[in-house]
């Protein structure tokens, strides 16, 4: 494909193995950590051209190209529009790094990794992690690549958390950040679509106390968390265009509950399909590690003296239709950083498919992040 | 790194650009495509910052390289803190504010200087037509009908200095100009200035105790 960064390959670095454990947010401790990730351009000599990606909850390290595994047909990473050669993130001029978070299960340790102390997957014997912990491991595979400072950070969503807590965890590693359709922390109402898809998977008897793994794993509560949030993700209008009230490959109503609508069809299609990929225990620590997040008081704090003269460009982006997190709440970031005197920049970008709008192709959001990130010196 | 093009500035925009002193911080309001922004930060080496309502112009600027935020300029104001620019530039802009009073207010609060420009309505070819016409009148500088324009407020300078005066800020210079239907070139008018200027450029500043 054109402009593509073609064939990848996701890498794996494994650190603090015991008894040299990270100490994690809570105060439990956690080792050894793999952190998957995978790498796209070159890093430059001096090490100061590379650009870190945070992905959102559900995502993985497969930002751009295909893998050679993949098949005809097989979609590209998930913001191949955004990166590759020549294009908005150009990965001829950049070196892009983008790491699994903790607590997934796309290769980095999760719920569902090998417990060293029983020989079995830890279930919830794993440690509540947060997304300041997340960071923590990013940052110790930025040092063991060797890069002291990161071009910018960009991140969608959960992503745009990460984004936010290296800001207030490592400013001096920060050039340029990049939070979209994001929040300083989730509202009531972002925690209840949560709690639901939580709820919704520990009353699936198979989920039995999360230990499922070698047996059956609660894939209805895991389908039905992910129609929840995928709603979350659309917006009405969106809704109206794709769906509307559309029946399912019938011509009149079936007056039972086998599905009659193209939405009912689509949301069943949506949770069967993540089932495959995707653990519900990671669902569980991720959702819960981003209803915990809040960076609302250290983004008020005022900037220390010795980061003044190194500070960090922001820009900030909302959608118009994102209700998960829309632009006030985007705006209350932009404020703090006004208060404090930050260089911040601010665009809402008008769309109508919400939250999910960061990750669909749109040139009005491609120019900006290109120009943005080229205007970094 | 801002691409800038530094000869294709407003005539009104370079007048008020030669004001600036180099490395000042500036909030431009209703920064439109950034032009003067981009201009200042090539060719002064200012600190800028902008703020555009229209959503495709702020996401221009942006991807210029500009600092800017895109918003409502009477809500943006009220975040910064005091003092926090050395010039705020409100061109063009005072006579579509819905409250001229309270946002010269936050603009002197936030700002040290403050530059204010505005078509000047009592320019002798509006009076011409409003005597011998009778109807609102329209010009290059102010193409409206009086059912579409987005001008609220009509000011004439010799309102806007009582204005000042009344609500108490020092005019520390005044600069009346004319320019020419495109506003790419024009002079500086010293004489018969209520009658013969196009627009009036102020530079303001809170008279402080």
């Amino acid at each position: 494909m054109e402009n593509s960064v073609g064939i990848v390959e996701k890498q794996f670095y494994t650190f603090a193995e015991p008894p040299r454990q990270i100490t994690l947010e809570s105060g439990a401790t956690l080792g050894p950590v793999t952190i998957a990730y995978e790498t796209y351009g070159t890093l430059s000599e001096k090490k100061d051209n590379a650009i870190l990606i945070a992905h959102a909850f559900s995502g993985d390290s497969h930002v751009a190209g295909h893998y050679a595994s993949d098949k005809e047909g097989d979609k590209p990473g998930w913001w191949d529009f955004l990166v590759g050669p020549g294009k908005g993130i150009d990965t001829n001029k950049y070196f892009v790094i983008c790491p699994n978070i903790l607590g997934s299960c796309m290769g980095s340790t999760g719920p569902s990794s090998i417990n060293p102390e029983t020989g079995k997957p830890y279930g919830l014997k794993f440690p509540m992690m947060t997304i300041g912990d997340m960071v923590v491991t990013q940052k110790i595979l930025i040092d063991h690549l060797g890069i002291k400072r990161l071009r910018a950070v960009v991140g969608g969503s959960v992503g745009g958390m990460q984004v936010q807590e290296w800001c207030v965890k490592y400013p001096e590693a920060v050039q340029a950040a990049i939070p979209i359709a994001t929040t300083m922390r989730h509202s009531a109402l972002a925690i209840a679509f949560n709690e639901i898809a939580r709820q919704s998977i520990i009353s699936d008897p198979n989920w039995n106390k999360g230990d499922y793994y070698g047996s059956q794993p609660p894939k209805m509560g895991l389908a039905v968390a992910r129609m929840v949030g995928h709603v979350t993700y659309l917006s009405d209008e969106a809704m109206r265009r794709k769906f509307g009230r559309r029946l399912q490959n019938k011509e009149t109503l079936s007056y039972g509950f086998d599905g009659d609508f193209q939405v009912e069809s689509y949301l069943r299609h949506q949770g069967s399909k993540f089932v495959d990929r995707f653990d519900a225990n990671s669902l569980l620590y991720i959702t819960k590690a981003a209803d915990y997040f809040d960076v609302v008081d250290l983004m008020n704090r005022p900037v220390t003296k010795q980061l003044s003269d190194k500070k960090i460009k922001y820009l900030v982006v909302s959608f118009s239709s994102d209700w998960l997190y829309p632009t006030y709440q985007a705006k209350e970031l932009v404020q703090a950083l006004k208060r404090r005197g930050e260089d911040v920049s601010f665009c809402e970008i008008e769309a109508d498919c919400g939250h999910d709008a960061f990750l669909i192709a749109d040139e009005r959001f491609i120019s900006l992040i290109r120009g943005f990130i080229n205007g970094i010196s | 790194m801002v691409s800038p093009d530094p000869a294709a500035i407003r005539f009104d925009l370079s007048i008020i650009s030669a004001e600036i002193p180099e490395g000042s911080r500036v909030l431009d309001l209703g920064c439109g495509n950034g032009d003067l922004l981009a201009w200042l930060t090539a060719n002064k080496g200012v600190r800028g910052t902008g703020i555009e309502h229209d959503k495709a112009k702020a996401a221009y600027c942006i991807a210029r390289g500009l600092t800017v935020l895109q918003g409502d300029l009477n809500e943006e104001v009220r975040d910064y803190p005091d003092c926090c620019f050395d010039y705020v530039i409100l061109s063009q802009t005072l006579q579509q504010v819905f409250e001229p009073a309270a946002l010269l207010y936050s603009l002197a609060r936030i700002g040290r200087k403050v530059i204010v420009s505005f078509p000047n309505f009592s320019h002798y070819a509006n009076r011409l037509q409003l005597f011998f016409k009778g109807i609102a009148p329209k010009s290059d500088n102010l193409p409206y009908s009086w059912y579409d324009t987005p001008n609220i407020r009509v000011i004439t300078i010799r309102d806007f200095k009582k204005f000042s005066r009344d609500v108490g800020y020092n005019i520390t210079k005044e600069i009346l100009i004319n320019t020419n239907p495109a506003n790419s070139d024009g002079h500086v008018v010293h004489n018969f200035t209520n009658l013969r200027a196009t627009y009036g450029i102020y530079i303001i500043e809170k008279v402080r105790r």
